[in-house]
């Protein structure tokens, strides 16, 4: 479950992205894009390419990890036996995800250690919106929907990207996750359609899920850098506000259709553009909740560094020192 | 501090807040494996991905969680990435004459003119 890639470039002027590069091979590499033709990594690519590549399946496999933490809270207390087996399963895929993505980023030479240290020590980012609490069993059928929609949106995009081993783990990734959608969509209209308190409860989550979500795909186009040469590079495949876009245009109309409302007065379809209005979601929150400041940043990765600690004993006695490491193959 | 969360697994952890555990070394890891799954007898092993493990038998293990998570699946055949040879795809033009060579391909042979031109021949006799 991942949103749009927080693209940094360290201030660095978009034309000095490629100022390094040997033009030929550079020609060579982006008109294999053009035409349609993925990396695999063997090939020679640009440093910023390689870069920003592996700080997107990173971040993605990061947020498939700590994604499991809010949603796990609730196995232990689901409603009945079904839905508990129904959200390990969910659980379980969103750690096997992680598992797809960190292979895909090691291709391109980060160890997956470095990147766990990365993680843990905070320097590493992840989506915003799993550094918030699932308070209620509504919640983790809010996320189960909706969240994992917004994700289905972004992933399918980034699997037409250019990347080889990215594209074919994202392949796997999608075709799991539509099983979450329509687990999490059964979730929320069993609330939806059940008792007052059910519809409170679910009105309650989604009122203070849509701010995160609003803020899942990235700040807007307007306030992001400059993305044209990362776009050519089939790195990012849409702007952040394309995908925030297409995410309404397919699930506001799912959740008005419930009699449920969001809390946002000034959210519309403008019939004339085909795009949707709403009122900016507050970006200073965002960046704060992004940089570790959230309400579960601390519990999440503290969390995730027991889970290390504990399981190193077991690695310990297995490890077997003159194993040598070589980068996974595609 | 000691984390009080929403999940009573958490709380019960007793995990101090600013805890400074977990920190990996290189290799805790291991090394990877890479998998290929058949679905259906009859049908060739296709590489399906890579797992981290210490041992071909834990290897199995973590494919079979892994990579056989829904549909068919019959057989996994593991081996160590580090086993495997490969051509360089600098090198991918060695397989460029292949298709130049079209009297490997069966539609390269076509008698049907030539046996019909001869039994023209024979009834002219």
């Amino acid at each position: 479950m991942y949103g749009n890639g927080y693209i940094e470039n360290d201030g660095k002027p978009v034309n000095s992205l490629t100022v390094n590069e040997d033009p030929i091979k550079l020609a060579a590499f982006e008109a294999r894009i053009a035409a349609g033709d993925k990396i695999e990594p063997q090939d020679w690519m640009p440093a910023e390419y390689k870069k920003q590549l592996i700080r997107m399946m990173e971040q993605h496999a990061h947020s498939e990890i700590i994604g499991a933490l809010p949603e796990g809270t609730w196995i232990t207390r689901a409603p009945g036996f079904r839905r508990k087996l129904a959200l390990m399963a969910k659980v379980q895929d969103e750690i096997g995800h992680g598992q797809l993505l960190y292979s895909a980023a090691e291709t391109l030479g980060k160890s997956r250690e470095q990147m766990t240290n990365d993680l843990i020590n905070g320097k590493s980012k992840y989506s915003n919106v799993f550094n918030y609490p699932a308070k209620t069993w509504a919640d983790s059928a809010v996320i189960a929907w909706l969240i994992d929609a917004g994700a289905i949106v972004n992933q399918l995009a980034n699997s037409k990207g250019s990347y080889g081993p990215y594209c074919r783990a994202l392949e796997r990734i999608c075709a799991e996750e539509s099983f979450h959608l329509k687990y999490g969509h059964d979730n929320v209209v069993f609330l939806a359609t059940g008792t007052p308190v059910q519809r409170a409860m679910v009105q309650d989550a989604l009122n203070r899920w849509w701010e995160p979500i609003m803020h899942f795909f990235g700040p807007s186009d307007k306030e992001s850098i400059h993305t044209e040469t990362l776009m050519r590079w089939k790195v990012k495949m849409g702007s952040n506000d394309d995908m925030r876009n297409m995410f309404l245009d397919m699930y506001v109309p799912k959740i008005w259709d419930l009699g449920l409302t969001l809390p946002d007065p000034n959210l519309h379809k403008n019939e004339e553009t085909g795009r949707w209005e709403y009122t900016e979601p507050n970006w200073e929150v965002f960046k704060q909740v992004i940089n570790g400041n959230g309400p579960c940043n601390k519990e999440r990765l503290a969390v995730r560094r027991k889970a290390e600690e504990n399981g190193r004993w077991v690695r310990k006695a297995l490890m077997k020192p003159e194993e040598k490491y070589v980068n996974p193959l595609a | 501090m000691k984390i009080v969360s929403l999940d009573p697994r958490v709380t019960r952890s007793n995990i101090d807040e600013n805890t400074q555990e977990g920190v990996l070394h290189e290799k805790e890891h291991f090394q990877t494996y890479e998998v290929f799954e058949q679905k259906k007898r009859g049908t060739h092993h296709i590489h399906a991905g890579s797992v981290h493990a210490p041992s071909a038998d834990l290897a199995l293990v973590f494919a079979k969680e892994q990579y056989s998570r829904r549909g068919q699946c019959v057989n996994l055949w593991v081996v160590k990435t580090a086993d495997i040879a490969a051509t360089d795809y600098d090198d991918a033009d060695i397989f460029e004459t292949t298709s130049s060579k079209l009297y490997r391909e069966p539609d390269a042979y076509k008698v049907m003119d030539r046996i019909n031109a001869f039994k023209e021949r024979q009834k002219s006799n």
